[in-house]
């Protein structure tokens, strides 16, 4: 019988450790001295400030408003782009999109809603608006976590416009501050920024197979 | 069965063509020197990245503090690896993923084909796929291994899509096109894209346009995806995939398939050690806070079930044949070495290439590999092995063992690396290890190993008597005779070896010890 790739392959690795036979070492300590927090609770004005910096940095279009504007000023965001039909998870609170003079597309995908949204009609909406999971102000980012807010990858992949309301609560600081928030084994997309390239002389340009135009509405207060 | 240095017993990699090239690193670095619109693309374009990473790194206090987790981390992944690699393997299983391994490159490649295969029907086989940027299928040579079953790989990435129409190779880890600029790619977009706008100019936004339109029905019809990965989590079974243009998304989405080639070497233990390398690879590669896109996905993912979220699966997400090849491949030679296995720690972000004044100068097709720079001159050798003299080592001399030689130590590629590798003290192992296993091969009893030895057996014997040391430095001005300005730029055979990549400096009109005669000699 010959010997799986699989055997042969971790023979090789304890061979090359020089441990054959012998049990695995304890995990090394590993020297965590770097800074795992930025100090400032979610939602610090200090870090929605500095989101913003981040997100504008990246050339995203950025709209605050309190609670109680979010419909009003995403359909400002939507009206201004020309949008007339857009797509949207099944758990998107309808308050974001009553003001808003749109036809919605609902993508059905979850277990309890109808059908997901054909691959051509996500590239035939004009647009797809979704929440999020959590952003990170230091790197302006903001992780979509495929829960009812934020739908399937697809949804916001195909469409060439996405807006993300953002809520206050869920800015915080640091990466090492993020990761705890999120569950590794749903479907994670951390966007920061439209689409980019910068292979041609290391330049940066925006827009290239993802959405070519992120716009973030963040609630404050 | 060849000769190969390395640990005995532990393969090399498969020779495919990608680690070992046709000409000498000199050979090669000489003809990439004449190309002044290489060297003008080059300097451009390394000068630019090294200034956007200098200004993002500069913004983090504690960026020494991640750099030391980072290897840290990387540390304990080599001293656990078995472990580590089977909890992989079980949580991928968990979430209905397959878990494949590869001892080699040609092994790699015939799996990878059989589910490419597997994923058509007799009515209607695959015949493309569509793949993100990866340097392990790179390296593997997988397009090439999928062209002879005539299987298309499309690349995505713009860079890698700019290389494959050109029927180029790639010259940095992640910019493969690196060495074109705007111009050229203008002009390849002409020649080689189907239904390229012919109004086409050379703005890198119009340019990053046509492709985007070029691949658009490419993606949105794929069936299979293959791709590489940043990382693994060997806790949760999750994958990471790091990049710019939204080419990885749509790969590692709409396809039915996914197949994911990764280095046995790109694990980390827990889903927290993100925190340190999701700072560390963003900021090192392309210089920014934080790149575009991230996408994580464990096994054939699922959505979080129920309209207001919980734990329990939803719906599908993304390829539910989900394919993972753990690759082999010269790893465990090179782990073997206690000296050089922190190889393996590279996290392939390339800054160790955009600090090196020898890359800056000679791009990166010189050192012959998909892997070049100062992480290639030390990588590449231990995966690919070294010939040292022997008798099947090519004629000309193995380009691989050019590798170690191809640097001035000058150690800027430890400062930028974001895992603190010590490149210059590998570079300067793998030079020893070279040099005594070529000795031990050309050893005749009682004749000196090489020119090499010879000559430094006569340094020795001259060095040891005073009398012999001032004979020599009296013949050493006789040198003076060669040089023009200051510098000797040919010496006759056998010192020619020396002045063919390098002038010499002409000697001094007196020594230091004739100068001390002369000046203080009734002191002495």
């Amino acid at each position: 019988m010959t010997t799986s790739a699989r055997d042969e392959v971790l023979d090789r690795i304890r061979t090359a450790l020089g441990r054959s036979g012998a049990a695995a070492p304890e995990p090394s300590p590993v020297p965590r001295e770097y800074r795992t927090s930025l100090g400032r609770a979610p939602g610090d004005p200090v870090l929605l400030d500095l989101l913003v910096d981040r997100l504008v940095d990246y050339k995203a279009e950025v709209h605050r408003c309190p609670p109680g504007a979010v419909g009003a000023t995403v359909a400002a965001a939507l009206a201004a782009h020309g949008a007339r039909r857009i797509a949207a998870p099944a758990g998107l609170p309808a308050a974001w999109l009553a003001g808003a003079d749109v036809e919605t597309v609902t993508d059905g995908a979850a277990p309890d809603g109808g059908e997901a949204l054909s691959v051509a009609t996500l590239d035939a909406v004009d647009g797809v608006l979704t929440g999020c999971a959590v952003a990170v102000a230091q790197t302006g980012t903001i992780v979509l976590d495929s829960s009812p807010v934020c739908g399937r990858r697809a949804l916001t992949l195909v469409p060439d416009y996405h807006l993300i309301v953002v809520e206050a609560a869920q800015v915080v600081g640091s990466v090492p501050e993020a990761l705890p928030r999120l569950d590794a084994v749903r479907p994670l997309t951390w966007v920061s920024g439209p689409s980019a390239t910068s292979d041609i002389e290391l330049d940066r340009v925006e827009g290239v197979h993802g959405p070519r135009t992120l716009v973030v509405v963040l609630v404050e207060g | 069965m060849t000769t190969f240095l390395g640990m005995p017993g532990l393969p090399v990699a498969t020779e495919r063509g990608t680690l070992r090239g046709a000409d000498t690193f000199p050979v090669a670095a000489r003809k990439a020197l004449a190309d002044t619109q290489l060297r003008k693309n080059l300097g451009h374009a390394t000068s630019t990245i090294r200034a956007k990473r200098a200004r993002v790194v500069g913004e983090l206090d504690d960026w020494e503090e991640l750099r030391a987790a980072g290897a840290a981390i990387k540390a304990d992944v080599m001293a656990r690896l078995p472990e580590l690699l089977v909890q992989l393997e079980e949580n991928v299983t968990a979430r209905g993923g397959h878990v494949h391994w590869a001892r080699d490159a040609d092994e790699a490649n015939r799996i990878v084909l059989d589910l490419v295969r597997a994923a058509g029907t007799p009515d209607d086989p695959v015949t493309s796929v569509v793949k993100v940027k990866s340097m392990a299928t790179q390296e593997i040579g997988l397009n090439e291994a999928l062209a002879e079953a005539g299987i298309a790989a499309v690349e995505t990435d713009l860079a890698e899509l700019i290389v494959q129409l050109s029927d180029d190779t790639p010259s940095h880890i992640l910019v493969p096109a690196i060495h074109r600029n705007r111009a050229e790619i203008r002009q390849i977009f002409l020649d080689h894209m189907p239904d390229v706008d012919p109004g086409l100019t050379d703005e890198p936004r119009v340019l990053a346009m046509a492709a985007r339109a070029y691949l658009r029905r490419t993606f949105l019809a794929a069936r299979v995806a293959v791709s590489g990965a940043n990382f693994a989590i060997a806790e949760t079974g999750t994958l990471a995939v790091v990049e710019s243009e939204g080419n990885g998304r749509m790969c590692l989405t709409l396809p039915q398939t996914l197949v994911t080639v990764m280095g046995i070497e790109k694990l980390l233990p827990t889903w927290r050690d993100l925190e340190v390398f999701l700072q560390l690879l963003p900021r090192s590669s392309t210089g920014e806070r934080m790149n575009p896109y991230t996408s994580m996905w464990t096994g054939a993912p699922k959505t979080s079930g129920g309209t207001s979220g919980g734990t329990a699966d939803g719906a599908p997400d993304g390829p539910q044949e989900f394919h993972l090849v753990l690759l082999d491949n010269g790893r465990t030679a090179t782990l073997a070495d206690e000296a050089g296995r922190q190889a393996l720690h590279c996290i392939r972000c390339s800054a160790c290439l955009n600090v090196c004044p020898v890359y800056e100068r000679t791009g990166g097709h010189a050192y012959g590999s998909v892997y070049p720079g100062p992480i290639g001159a030390v990588l590449t050798p231990q995966l690919a092995g070294m010939h040292g003299h022997g008798a099947d080592a090519p004629a000309g001399g193995d380009p691989v063992d050019t590798l170690p030689y191809a640097s001035s130590l000058c150690g800027a590629c430890f400062d930028a690396c974001p895992v603190r590798i010590d490149i210059p003290s590998m570079l300067v192992h793998l030079r020893a290890k070279h040099v005594e296993t070529a000795q031990a091969q050309r050893r005749v009893p009682g004749l000196p190993a090489s020119a090499e030895n010879a000559a430094m057996s006569a340094a020795a014997w001259v060095m040891r008597d005073a009398g012999r040391f001032s004979l020599a430095e009296k013949g050493l001005q006789l040198g003076r005779v060669l040089a023009r300005d200051g510098r000797i730029r040919s010496l006759p055979p056998p010192l020619s070896a020396w002045t063919t990549s390098r002038d010499a400096p002409a000697p001094p009109p007196e020594t230091f010890r004739q100068w001390w005669a002369r000046t203080r000699g009734d002191r002495s």
